[in-house]
């Protein structure tokens, strides 16, 4: 049945605080979530005071000076900075974002940081994405032909067709989208979530591809792909500006046209 | 503890091959409550009065009939797909999902004979 009631374990506690540096006057307060499963107590949201002044302009940059600074205990992912790895998505002042690229001069008040929502939490910031990446493979992420490849050149592409995929393939899979969705948050076992579909879509249109038809036989599921409610909090909160809801709206439309 | 592999689990039972016509019915049922509902809708405020006869007159004529027993059974059909979707998402114990879908099906089935039926009787002056 619906659960309603948070598990015992996932009630969060008020966390230890470290204030800010002598002389600092510039200061900004982080509210950050630290679990780690393996110690058996409950989550704590831990406080930090933060120099503005010695600080980069970023949520990012407050994480790391943080990690160097005042608390080495502290967990998350982040490699490019620059919003094109994926690997610093969380949960930033109640939305799923890169924190490289969300400044911290664009939120009012105190700074939260949680995890991507409803993800199994490794530690820390750092969600277990394992489901993610076994959907994302479970599309069969790239070109399918029967044609051999042409002897003496790469498969051709027009500007049109190419322009077909630009946007879809600028998808980072940070899976900021999929943990913002609440269709996905129930049935993220068997729906695939917005980020996948995304994918899915991006390899539909291209025009090199010779196995459309196999990949909407795959989609065609009340789970799969008909979970999608069109919520929009997946075209909402991606980072990189793309729009998933569209695509899986093509993709419905594509299986309606088969049949009519 | 399960060792199967995350792929093979994303996998499952693989795909139902449905789910199209689903997604097509609910948007041509919504788009027929529209117009039937906007026309019992209109029907409704320009209703003189509610006296018993004078609603029994307006559901006997025939082109009311019709077009009550057409709304009914829309509706019914409508409801029973988006419960269907709503248990889907919410309801997730296996037994108690197939009771839910089941019941769901024999309830809205109910609700649409019944309403048929009293319409019929009506329409028909029996």
């Amino acid at each position: 049945m619906a659960v309603f009631k948070l598990p015992q374990n996932s009630k969060i506690t008020k966390g230890r605080h470290f204030g800010a540096a002598e002389g600092a006057s510039n200061t900004r307060s982080f509210g950050v979530y630290r679990y780690d499963p393996t110690s058996g107590e409950n989550p704590r949201v831990d406080t930090y005071e933060i120099d503005l002044d010695s600080c980069g302009p970023m949520v990012l940059d407050a994480l790391i000076k943080i990690k160097n600074e005042i608390d080495p205990t502290l967990t998350f992912r982040r490699s490019c900075r620059e919003g094109i790895c994926g690997s610093c998505a969380m949960n930033i002042d109640g939305g799923n974002t890169l924190a490289c690229t969300r400044a911290i001069g664009s939120i009012k008040g105190n700074v939260r940081v949680y995890p991507l929502p409803h993800m199994p939490v490794v530690k820390d910031l750092v969600p277990d994405l394992t489901n993610f990446y076994a959907q994302y493979a479970s599309i069969k992420p790239w070109l399918q032909t029967q044609t051999p490849p042409p002897a003496d050149r790469e498969r051709l592409q027009s500007k049109e067709d190419q322009e077909k995929i630009n946007e879809p393939s600028a998808c980072i899979l940070c899976a900021c989208c999929s943990a913002g969705c609440p269709s996905y948050w129930w049935n993220s076992d068997r729906y695939l979530g917005p980020a996948v579909l995304l994918a899915a879509h991006r390899w539909l249109v291209d025009s090199r591809d010779e196995a459309t038809g196999e990949r909407l036989d795959q989609l065609e599921d009340p789970f799969r792909l008909y979970r999608c409610h069109t919520i929009l909090n997946c075209t909402q909160t991606c980072p990189k500006g793309l729009n998933p809801a569209k695509a899986i709206a093509e993709i419905k439309k594509m299986l309606v046209e088969r049949r009519v | 503890m399960s060792l199967r592999s995350p792929l093979s689990r994303v996998l499952g039972l693989g795909t139902a091959k449905k789910g199209t016509g689903h997604f097509l019915s609910q948007r041509i049922s919504a788009l027929g409550l529209l117009l039937l509902g906007g026309w019992f809708a209109y029907r409704m405020f320009t209703f003189g009065s509610f006296a018993y006869l004078e609603v029994i007159r307006f559901i006997g004529s025939p082109f009311n009939s019709v077009l009550l027993l057409l709304l009914v059974l829309t509706l019914a059909y409508h409801s029973w797909l988006g419960v269907q979707v709503v248990i889907e998402d919410y309801v997730h114990a296996p037994g108690v999902k197939l009771f839910a879908l089941i019941a769901s099906r024999f309830a809205h089935l109910l609700v649409a004979a019944v309403s048929a039926y009293a319409i019929l009787q009506i329409g028909l002056g029996t």
